[in-house]
């Protein structure tokens, strides 16, 4: 074909502008002319100067007043012509401009042209700009075209069907048959048009879907007869016969096979024989075994086809191509849930994928390292973790700081551990943790008291070295001050004891104190650790006493009210400061308040400062002193001491001090458990339940039945019925007898595990024995408190 | 910020994600539904002049220009060994770069990259053995010819044929079409007799 001279022209000359201004003085120079012969009567040329706009318009330059004439353009009966118009159409009109309806009457004609290739450029340019009006009202030409056409038309007919479906759902009806009829033509363009259109229907409505679930054979004999038949030249690529059409076919396989038991036996044979025979050399042999995997995990596939796939998954993650090891990760992710122990054997080539150099390898590594880990390989996933915490991208820290946290949580095999891999971690990566983490650090210290010794020493020696880390530093002035006199004592058992006086610990404190490095808060925690020692220390405390006055006029207010407070404890209230300062108890751990994400925000009436755990007790000092001193005897009250839910919530909590409430009384006041809800309620006898995601998956539910009558209940048991496709595990009751008067409570924990995310319904049988007689009843549990829906 | 808003308008624009906010799935009958679909490729030079785009999906001239700039900036400081494939706002971006030309599809989360990478690569076999050889200045100077020869290959973002031999056919019989319409008023154009 002859190549456009005026075009080319125009090209060379834009290309040859040496400046951005000289380029944008060419191109409004060559536009105004366009502008002028779009405005002349027909002439000769006119494709060519579309042609122009459309080049000068991907330079990213306006080129909205080409629209009419496309429009124009479509509508001549010039061959020529029309294909640069509907080319224009495509690149200027789109469904957001009013002129593309114009083009529907020009599209409708060209639809019965008696030229092919006409008719080609009409279904081309619904396929890809069709509005759902266009759509609607060209629906039944395309359906006349996948009917009675040749090959050429059927299958540009049938992708156009797809669009209309996409575009409008409904319309998926009128296609259905012609669809089923094409799957039986020869020509491997039809089949895989008509492949990709039932695809389509079949995941827009379900009843397509059963319909179609019948050519299950007709696929797989498709499939068989490219998979075994000899060389095609006209198909082939790298030996594999029509790649293409093989990734649709068993796309479409999987949708029908998928909660079906006979679909997915029929396709079971087939499924095995391409995972065998498919040549894995190239991407494209490559790219058919990988749809196989795909197909085989998702649909009901016996369980050696199951082993067969994870195996191809693990032989990828060795491919020395990228991109090869990139997808099989994210296939191992998809299923590590579900075939856990399979994807643990892959777990060193998993870990070693930390190390390569890609990000995005990087990135599915994390994921699925973070998934593998479990109790038996804690210490050695975490020692590859913090190693590629030290080495990982900036973009990646905040999540695997969150995921070791996590992991080391559920797993951790003793507390020193768990108490050394948190400091670790503070000190690679403190700037990205979450806020959560100082106080849940310092809940994990307060209650591992036999480490107190250890812990402060560690922490110790930490400050001195880097006092730059804000998490790290705040959480070692608290453990100063908490624990101050262990560190001046001299003896630790599990480690090396530091010699050091008291003025070294208040120096360290006071560097804390006047770094610029120190964020506000910090600060507030160095002082108030420093007021701590003044119980804590024999000597300096005239030291302390100083420092807390300078700060008494700081300009911080909170600092400057801490001091001033600090102040009044050491002249008025002398007396009862060693009360107030002593050692803080055993902080509850509020594991009934845990669960991740949305819900949060129904949690707990009694809220504290997280961070601040060491506050309550000077708060409750202010508050008596508004009202005028008190003689109670201050015990910092358990619930004064719980912070925010123990484990990184992945929404920040920060959950406000609410002071009416530490005053309405001393008295701890229990914690709601975060969404209960009541789910059965009848004579006396009441079932609750909360839950709590575990995973994307996974979901623990805890029930919680009470009695309130007179009389005692035996015998009392639960059982649960849940969907189908939801794994259900019911651990053993805490008991089976509910004491009158609510004296008692009998707790059952239920994990459920719903990969296929479905509406989640439980059905609860509750049967018990009360005076002599049994009683059963069932109810229906249809929303779950909590799931985020 | 300003970024960020005009972001989450793309999102909301695109049709295809008019029934769910975001996402690409819709919870129908208990799991999720694939949605394979390529919205867009791209073809741009290693100084990240643009030479060829095709859209399948339905978005503003501003909204275009945007998304092309950002992807050619994040392809572009890839370096040259690193995986084929970037997951890039909630797409998935399969890109392969020929000589002085990056080839670019943006594809939806459960679609198959392998094959998109085959994908790409057919339809560069194509320019080959239309082109001779091809390479930039001939995309440059012939840009509606390559997206004539896209759109013989690919409709509405999936292939329509898979025989490379029937697509090279197609073309050719469609530039005897246009030489023939052409042909009577060509050469009095040529001497200036117009």
């Amino acid at each position: 074909m002859s190549p456009s001279v005026p075009l080319q022209e125009m090209i060379r000359a834009i290309r040859s502008a040496r400046t951005q201004c000289e380029e944008r003085g060419v191109i409004q120079r060559e536009c105004a002319a366009i502008r002028a012969q779009f405005r002349q009567a027909d002439n000769g040329g006119r494709s060519h100067n579309l042609a122009k706009l459309l080049y000068v318009h991907m330079l990213g330059y306006p080129a909205h007043f080409g629209q009419m004439e496309c429009v124009r353009m479509i509508a001549s009966p010039r061959y020529s012509e029309k294909r640069v118009g509907y080319l224009g159409a495509m690149m200027l009109l789109d469904e957001k401009q009013d002129a593309s309806l114009l083009i529907t009457n020009s599209i409708k004609n060209d639809l019965s042209n008696s030229n092919q290739y006409i008719q080609s450029l009409a279904l081309c340019t619904l396929a890809c700009m069709g509005s759902a009006e266009m759509c609607r009202d060209l629906a039944p030409e395309i359906d006349r075209l996948l009917r009675a056409s040749n090959s050429y038309i059927k299958k540009k007919a049938a992708l156009c069907a797809v669009h209309i479906v996409r575009k409008v759902h409904d319309l998926g009806e009128l296609f259905t048959k012609a669809a089923r009829s094409l799957l039986t033509e020869k020509n491997h363009g039809v089949v895989h048009g008509a492949v990709v259109l039932i695809t389509e229907l079949c995941e827009r409505n379900s009843e397509t879907l059963e319909r179609f679930r019948k050519t299950v054979p007709d696929l797989v004999q498709i499939m068989k007869g490219l998979v075994i038949s000899g060389y095609s030249p006209d198909h082939d690529v790298a030996g594999i016969s029509d790649p293409f059409l093989q990734v649709r076919i068993l796309r479409l396989l999987r949708i029908l096979g998928r909660n079906n038991e006979a679909a997915s036996d029929a396709m079971n044979d087939l499924l095995a024989q391409v995972a065998t025979n498919t040549d894995s050399t190239k991407t494209v042999g490559n790219a058919v075994l990988y749809e196989t995997v795909l197909t085989v995990l998702d649909i009901k596939s016996e369980s050696g086809l199951r082993v067969l796939a994870v195996n191809i998954l693990g032989r990828f993650l060795l491919n020395n191509d990228r991109n090869i090891r990139y997808i099989a990760m994210t296939s191992l992710q998809k299923i590590v849930g579900t075939d856990h122990n399979a994807v643990q054997r892959h777990r060193g080539t998993i870990v070693d994928c930390l190390k390569d150099q890609d990000a995005s390898v990087k990135r599915r590594a994390l994921d699925l390292s973070l998934a593998l880990v479990s109790a038996s390989n804690i210490r050695s996933m975490m020692k590859e973790l913090l190693s590629f915490l030290s080495s990982c991208p900036p973009e990646l820290r905040s999540q695997t700081a969150s995921g070791i946290f996590n992991a080391a949580e559920r797993y951790a095999p003793s507390q020193r551990w768990h108490i050394d891999t948190i400091l670790h971690v503070l000190t690679t990566a403190g700037g990205d943790v979450r806020d959560e983490t100082v106080p849940n650090l310092i809940q994990l210290i307060t209650n591992t008291s036999e480490l107190h010794c250890y812990t402060v020493h560690k922490l110790y020696r930490a400050l001195l070295s880097d006092i730059s880390q804000q998490p790290l530093v705040q959480v070692a002035c608290w453990c100063i001050g908490e624990y101050g006199d262990l560190l001046l004592r001299g003896e630790c058992q599990e480690t090396e004891p530091v010699q050091v006086t008291e003025d070294d610990v208040l120096d360290v404190l006071e560097t804390v104190l006047q770094s610029h490095m120190s964020s506000p808060s910090t600060r507030g925690f160095a002082l108030t650790a420093t007021m701590k020692l003044s119980t804590r220390i024999t000597e300096n405390v005239d030291r302390i006493r100083s420092i807390v006055s300078i700060y008494g006029s700081c300009i911080d207010v909170e600092l400057q009210q801490r001091a001033v407070e600090y102040n009044a404890l050491f002249k008025k209230y002398d007396h009862m400061r060693a009360a107030v300062l002593e050692r803080m108890p055993v902080i509850e751990k509020n594991s009934q308040g845990h669960i991740n994400g949305e819900t949060i925000k129904e949690s707990q009436t009694v809220k504290v400062k997280p961070g601040e755990p060491q506050q309550p007790p000077n708060q409750v000092c202010d508050l008596l002193d508004l009202l005028g001193g008190s003689e109670q005897p201050l015990q910092p009250s358990p619930a004064l001491g719980s912070t925010a839910p123990p484990m990184p919530v992945s929404t920040a909590n920060t959950v406000g001090g609410d002071l009416l409430d530490l005053l309405g009384g001393l008295e701890p006041t229990p914690i709601t458990p975060v969404a209960t809800v009541t789910v059965y309620e009848k004579d006396g006898v009441t079932v609750t339940l909360s839950c709590e995601k575990q995973s994307d998956s996974g979901l623990t539910v805890t029930l919680t039945a009470s009695n309130s009558t007179e009389s005692d209940i035996r015998g009392f048991t639960l059982q649960a019925a849940v969907p189908k496709s939801v794994q259900l595990h019911m651990k053993a009751p805490s008991g089976d007898s509910l004491p009158a008067r609510g004296a008692a409570k009998v707790t059952q924990m239920v994990v459920l595990n719903n990969p296929n995310k479905v509406n989640l319904k439980m059905r609860l049988r509750i049967s018990y024995t009360s005076q002599g007689s049994a009683v059963q009843d069932t109810v229906q549990i249809d929303s779950f408190p909590g799931l985020g829906q | 910020m300003f970024a960020l808003v005009a972001n989450q308008k793309v999102v909301r624009d695109w049709p295809c994600f008019g029934v769910v906010l975001g996402g690409s799935f819709l919870p129908r009958g208990g799991y999720t539904v694939l949605l394979f679909k390529m919205q867009f490729m791209l073809l741009f030079s290693r100084q990240g002049k643009l030479r060829l785009q095709k859209w399948y999906v339905p978005l503003s001239d501003k909204e275009k220009k945007k998304i092309t700039r950002e992807l050619v900036q994040t392809v572009l400081a890839r370096k040259p060994k690193m995986c084929s494939f970037l997951e890039w706002r909630d797409l998935k971006i399969v890109y392969k770069r020929y000589a002085s030309l990056y080839f670019c599809c943006a594809i939806e989360d459960q679609d198959n990259e392998l094959i998109t990478l085959e994908i790409i690569h057919r339809y560069v076999e194509l320019l080959d053995k239309y082109f001779g050889s091809v390479c930039e200045l001939d995309i440059i100077f012939n840009f509606e010819k390559a997206y004539f020869i896209l759109d013989e290959f690919l409709l509405g973002g999936e292939a329509q044929e898979t025989s490379k031999k029937n697509v090279l056919k197609a073309i050719e019989q469609a530039d005897l079409l246009q030489e023939e319409a052409e042909t009577p008023r060509s050469v009095l154009e040529e001497i200036g007799l117009t």
